[in-house]
């Protein structure tokens, strides 16, 4: 397996992180979880680049991703559950107050 | 590994780390009555990071940049001017947002201690030195950022605003590691410099080049550019008053600095790619902002498109090489002075169960405060860039390094848009001077507030005849990159 | 050589004097406020006296040095320093004295005014930046003084901000001088762009460099850069000197009060625009194109805004039209490379306009501030000294031989015949017609005002009588000059070598040394040879028609009858021409100028390009504004569609 066939697959599960951010009009959690698999893409560059140039700070920056991934998660979270305590949903479409 | 040098020459970001902790902590354990405490220990930090950031440039022998952290982190004069700057605006914003919170019954250690935290993020974004330090110090910025749009957890349009801000923002982001990773497996290294060698060597390479447009991308979502700006107004408009200041102001200074350290530094040698683009989401910033800027009506979310405006004017340095970068960092450090002073006076009129969100609310405000109305005055009249204000000279700037590099067209149109952008600034000096008030409740505001009112406002005349002198500063700066 | 402090005190007293009754208004009083700010402009006027003597004289030098280095951007230097000349001096005279004159007559107008202090504090500050304008050496300085008089124009036609018309007005000048000064600015970055110096001096050692360059501003066009450059200037003369089509933010400018209309609408700001053309006559002299361009926008206005005049109510508007149709002769004046009689004809006007201003004013102080000339008439028993000085003002206007006005028009007009240049014929044909023009709505004015039935309410009659002293004073002294400064300054001014090595006129160009050679001897020759002139007989034509019309009241026409009575009986006699006259001239005109005022300047210039372009733009901005829809999803698209064709653009 060459380098450019992991870059493939992380280009792929980019753009369906990315897809998944503008083609769901539902759930707010799936833009989380769309967000994580964009992060999980990088990841996956980040070690299939580390790995193909003998150099390990790629694998570094992949553990801070992960630490970061999961603090942004925390106050991802954190900021869903207060949007459900007030308007009780977590639908897309209805956050359109702001606009114009 | 690091030593004790190291830690010294991260004194300032180290300062103002231990003190968000100490902060919360403080917060935590205060009793309500005594909670002027917690800014008067925030404005504490800020003197103190603000005295050992300068204490080095006051020494005897001159002043060298140094590494620290195995190149990780650089002190340079570029950025310890903006940190300076970042230091001032976040004291006014403080200061501002003290009566504001209490109001609300939203004073919390917290506030100050996100504040805090995000200040350490905007510190390590200009001093940053490899792909990682940067961003991290970006991430950290924008997670206390997301809490404090959040901040008023009753709100609706508070959190609607603070889910956009995550959403897109965390989208940003996953788009600049895309691009970091690329410029990464491109040059083999994280080091800056590294980076710079490598793409002198290969200009042309492609993986590079697709590395270079993804953190194009997430540099102007930080900075609010067009077309990835759309978070700006609604951000501004939902986050609390004292929120928006914060996140309008000393951010911007370091969007800045993550800017030049990537595009500048990392990745210079790629200039003749990013320069197009840079001018097409300049133009882009300038005709967005001020065309929808003119059917507001909420002076929140004019300002909001008024800042993308000034990106973009901001970004027309960047076509301009070493003058061009000088002049774009003039232009950011008066702007990020004029936001703070715009939005402090916003704060400062919403007392209690007032909320100053549209410019009706601005009615027959030199009636009520002839004082406050002419400080304003002088902020809006800056913003649009009449002469003879900073906003002008600084706009002159760009505009010069913009057509020293050849964008005649770019120059023209961003002319013909300032002149119709100055329509809607127009009407906010109208309503203020010319209509009736409709309430003659006190304007209540705390000598601390109008002292940084004061200071902002005049700084627009003044820093007039102090352009040679803060041009020459940022000119140094940028040459000692 | 002139003193560098001198030329300091003059421009700075004013300034001081603004600062203090501006900050200290309520302390130091109205008396105070009045006293410091007079004190000071008399002191800048002596001073300014003293120096156009000595350049009368010849026993000064021109003095320019550059007092405080702003910054330095490369080799781009940039200065605040003074070039005073024989052409500045004039200006400053100008200025300071019809300045003085305000102050004294604002005390009188603004009696009751509860902004008083402040609105001294503007006048003075205004007197400072115009003469930072005059006094400057180089381009940016300039751009600061044209700026800086812009706002304080707008301060005070807001000044009564109260008036909704006022703010309106204030509005519109507002937006309508960002267009010029769009050009302006345009046209300096060219400067810079071709010199790569701000300095006027070393620009005009260099002039001759840029001949032959060209530029190219759209892909595809290219233009002579220097008449790129001076067009670019010019657009900012037309501006800031109102004239057509930027001209329609004059007329409602009249929403502020009289003193500055008088001031700045009339005698001093509004000449900025003509000052600064005459100033760079090396640049303008060597573009042919330019000058034509000059000249043709000259004629119209002069031509059409005076027609507009013929329509007007409001005594203020009529003279603010004629304003327009007289700084459309100075245009005219420059673009056919006559800027001396330019500058000659912008200070005879500068000081007959300010008197029939000020005038106006006295007349509306003593109707309780109305403005509309219909509640008017029979003025004159009630008030001698301003219908006598109304009078010298009017007789100055239309170019009564004799009067200064006549002396500069006449001059502008030969200038105009002589001239060889691209449209002269019709320029020419434009400046003639509006002679007549020109007496027909001055007549028109002072027999609607001071003759004919007393029109007001019973109540102003009661109470109609002359302005007091600190009101008369100054129409007395603005006549003085309205008669005598054609006579003395003509000679020296216009074929003399007051302005040589000022104003450079290229010898092919030179119509008014022309003009000296055949047709000038001395200025009572000139007033004579005025009289067999087609201008006198256009004149004296206007006053006729109009006599005819406005003066058919009984009482009115026994005293005409007597007063004009060869010419009333021609006119009589020759009934079937009368009708002619006022069937073609009078009521052609009139229905002329009604409908150019509708749609020349109301439907097309206001409602389409001013107007109409803040609509177009605010409707196109509610428009777009549905893009920000709000959602989340179409966010994220934007960005990702953004990065698809930023990523396309570069990969492929």
């Amino acid at each position: 397996m060459s380098l450019s066939h992991y870059l493939i697959v992380a280009g792929v599960l980019f753009v369906i992180g990315l897809a998944g951010l503008f083609a769901n009009r539902r759930n707010i959690l799936i833009m989380l979880m769309s967000i994580e698999l964009m992060l999980l893409a990088v990841n996956t560059n980040f070690v299939a680049f580390s790995s193909y140039l003998n150099d390990i700070s790629g694998q570094v920056f992949v553990f801070f991703i992960l630490t970061v991934a999961a603090a942004e998660a925390a106050i991802g979270l954190a900021i869903l559950v207060v949007l459900f305590r007030n308007r009780r949903s977590l639908d897309v479409e209805q956050l359109d107050t702001l606009k114009g | 590994m690091f030593g004790w040098s190291d830690l010294v020459t991260a004194l300032p970001e180290i300062i103002v780390l231990s003190m968000a902790c100490l902060v919360l902590l403080v917060g935590l354990v205060l009793k309500p009555e005594k909670d002027g405490l917690l800014v008067s220990l925030t404005m504490l930090t800020l003197v103190f990071a603000a005295l050992v950031t300068l204490r080095d440039h006051l020494g005897a022998e001159a002043f060298v940049a140094r590494e620290a952290f195995n190149g990780a982190f650089v002190r340079d004069t570029f950025g310890d001017v903006l940190k300076l700057f970042m230091y001032m605006v976040m004291a006014a914003v403080v200061v501002f947002a003290k009566q504001y919170l209490r109001n609300r019954s939203l004073f919390k250690g917290e506030y100050f201690s996100l504040a805090l935290f995000a200040l350490v993020g905007m510190m390590v974004m200009v001093s940053g030195n490899n792909l990682v330090t940067l961003y991290l110090g970006l991430e950290l910025l924008a997670l206390s950022s997301y809490a404090l749009v959040a901040f008023d957890r009753n709100h609706l349009k508070a959190t609607e605003a603070a889910v956009k801000y995550f959403v897109l923002g965390a989208l940003a982001s996953g788009m600049l590691l895309y691009g970091l990773s690329m410029v990464y497996g491109a040059a083999g290294s994280l080091q800056l410099q590294n980076i710079a060698q490598a793409a002198a060597t290969q200009p042309d390479a492609r993986l590079l080049i697709l590395g270079l447009v993804f953190v194009l991308v997430g540099v102007a979502f930080k900075l609010g550019a067009a077309p990835f700006h759309m978070w700006v107004p609604d951000v501004y408009t939902g986050a609390p008053t004292a929120t928006t200041a914060l996140i309008a102001s000393a951010p911007k200074l370091a969007a800045f600095g993550l800017a030049v350290r990537l595009l500048g530094e990392g990745l210079g040698p790629l200039q003749i790619h990013w320069q197009s683009m840079v001018a097409i989401l300049a133009v882009l910033s300038i005709v967005i902002g001020n065309l929808f800027a003119i059917q507001q009506t909420n002076i929140k979310r004019l300002f909001a498109y008024s800042t993308i405006s000034h990106i973009g004017f901001m970004l027309l340095g960047f076509v301009g090489g070493a003058d061009g970068f000088a002049a774009a960092m003039f232009y950011i450090i008066t702007y990020a002075l004029m936001a703070a002073g715009g939005f402090g006076l916003l704060i400062v009129l919403s007392g209690k169960g007032v909320e100053v969100e549209n410019i009706e609310d601005l009615k027959g405000l030199n009636q009520r405060n002839g004082w406050l109305a002419f400080l304003m005055l002088l902020i809006i009249a800056s913003m649009a860039g009449f002469p003879p204000l900073v906003g002008f000279v600084s706009k002159l700037w760009v505009l010069k390094a913009a057509l020293d590099a050849g964008y005649l067209g770019l120059t023209i149109i961003a002319v013909i848009f300032a002149v119709i952008g100055a329509f809607y600034y127009l009407r906010v000096i109208k309503v203020m001077y010319f209509d009736d008030a409709q309430t003659d409740e006190a304007i209540v505001a705390s000598v601390d507030a109008r002292f940084f009112l004061n200071v902002l406002a005049i700084a627009q005349l003044a820093l007039v005849l102090l352009t040679p002198m803060l041009l020459d500063v940022c000119s140094s700066a940028i040459a000692a990159l | 050589m002139l003193d560098k402090n001198i030329l300091l005190v003059i421009a700075m007293a004013p300034l001081a004097a603004a600062v203090v009754a501006g900050l200290f208004g309520r302390k130091i009083g109205r008396t105070g406020a009045h006293l410091v700010t007079i004190a000071a402009v008399a002191l800048s006027f002596v001073l300014s006296a003293r120096i156009l003597w000595a350049f009368v004289q010849g026993q000064a030098e021109p003095f320019n040095e550059n007092l405080y280095t702003w910054m330095v951007a490369g080799d781009l230097r940039m200065h605040v320093g003074f070039l005073v000349d024989s052409l500045t001096a004039v200006m400053m005279a100008v200025v300071t004295f019809v300045s003085l004159m305000v102050h004294v007559y604002t005390i009188g107008y603004m009696h009751d005014d509860p902004g008083y202090q402040r609105f001294f504090s503007y006048i003075s500050l205004f007197t400072f930046a115009m003469l930072m304008l005059v006094m400057s050496n180089n381009f940016l300085q300039l751009f600061f003084g044209w700026e800086a008089v812009g706002l304080v124009s707008y301060l005070l036609i807001g000044f009564w901000f109260k008036k909704e018309s006022a703010i309106f007005a204030n509005l519109k000048a507002f937006l309508v001088n960002r267009v010029g000064d769009f050009g302006f600015l345009l046209g300096i970055a060219a400067i810079v762009m071709a010199f790569g110096t701000l300095d006027y001096v070393e620009v005009f050692q260099h002039a001759e460099s840029v001949v032959g360059k060209t530029i190219s501003i759209f892909p595809g066009t290219q233009w002579q850069l220097i008449t790129f450059i001076c067009i670019a200037l010019f657009i900012g003369a037309m501006g800031k000197s109102a004239q057509a089509p930027l001209h329609v933010w004059l007329p409602d400018s009249m929403e502020g009060p009289t003193p500055i209309s008088a001031l700045i609408h009339a005698a001093t700001m509004v000449t900025a625009g003509i000052f600064m053309v005459a100033r760079m006559s090396p640049l303008f002299e060597l573009s042919e194109a330019a000058l034509s361009f000059v000249m043709l926008t000259g004629a119209f206005t002069a031509f059409f805004m005076g027609l507009v005049g013929l329509v007007q109510n409001d005594i203020k508007r009529v003279i603010a039209y004629s304003t327009l149709s007289q700084l459309g002769y100075m245009t005219v004046a420059l673009g056919v490379s006559a800027y001396n009689a330019a500058i000659f004809h912008l200070m005879t006007h500068a000081f007959f306009k300010a008197l029939l201003f000020l005038g106006a004013g006295s007349v509306i102080i003593a109707l309780h501030h109305k403005q509309d000339m219909k509640a008017m008439g029979g003025l004159r028993k009630y008030m001698p000294v301003t219908f006598l000085t109304m009078w010298i003002g009017t007789l100055a206007l239309v170019g009564f031989p004799g009067f200064s006005g006549f002396f500069s028009k006449d001059i502008i007009i030969e200038a105009t015949h002589e001239s060889h240049r691209f449209g002269a014929g019709l320029a020419y044909a434009a400046t003639l017609l509006g002679v007549l023009i020109t007496a027909l709505y001055s007549f028109r004015l002072m027999y609607l005002v001071f003759y004919g039935p007393e029109r007001m309410d019973a109540h102003a009659r009661a109470h109609v009588k002359e302005s007091p002293w600190v009101v008369t004073l100054p129409l007395i002294m603005l006549a003085i000059p309205s008669v005598v400064i054609g006579w003395l300054a003509i000679e020296p001014m216009l074929f003399g070598d007051f302005f040589k090595g000022v104003i450079v006129v290229r010898p092919e160009h030179d119509v008014v040394a022309e003009i000296g050679e055949y047709q000038f001897h001395s200025p009572a020759q000139f007033v004579l040879h005025g009289f067999t002139g087609w201008p006198f007989w256009l004149m004296l034509l206007g006053l006729a028609l109009t006599s005819y019309i406005y003066l058919r009241r009984p009482q009115v026409t026994e005293r005409l009858k007597k007063t004009f009575a060869p010419l009333y009986r021609l006119l009589r006699n020759k009934y079937y021409f009368d009708e002619f006259y006022q069937k073609v001239f009078v009521r052609g005109a009139v229905r002329l100028g009604e409908t150019l005022w509708q749609w020349l300047d109301q439907k097309l210039i206001d409602g389409v390009l001013v107007n109409g372009t803040a609509r177009l733009v605010g409707r196109f901005s509610a428009a777009i504004r549905g893009w920000q829809t709000g959602y989340l999803y179409h966010y994220a698209l934007t960005m990702v569609l953004a990065v698809v064709v930023l990523v396309a653009f570069y990969i492929f």
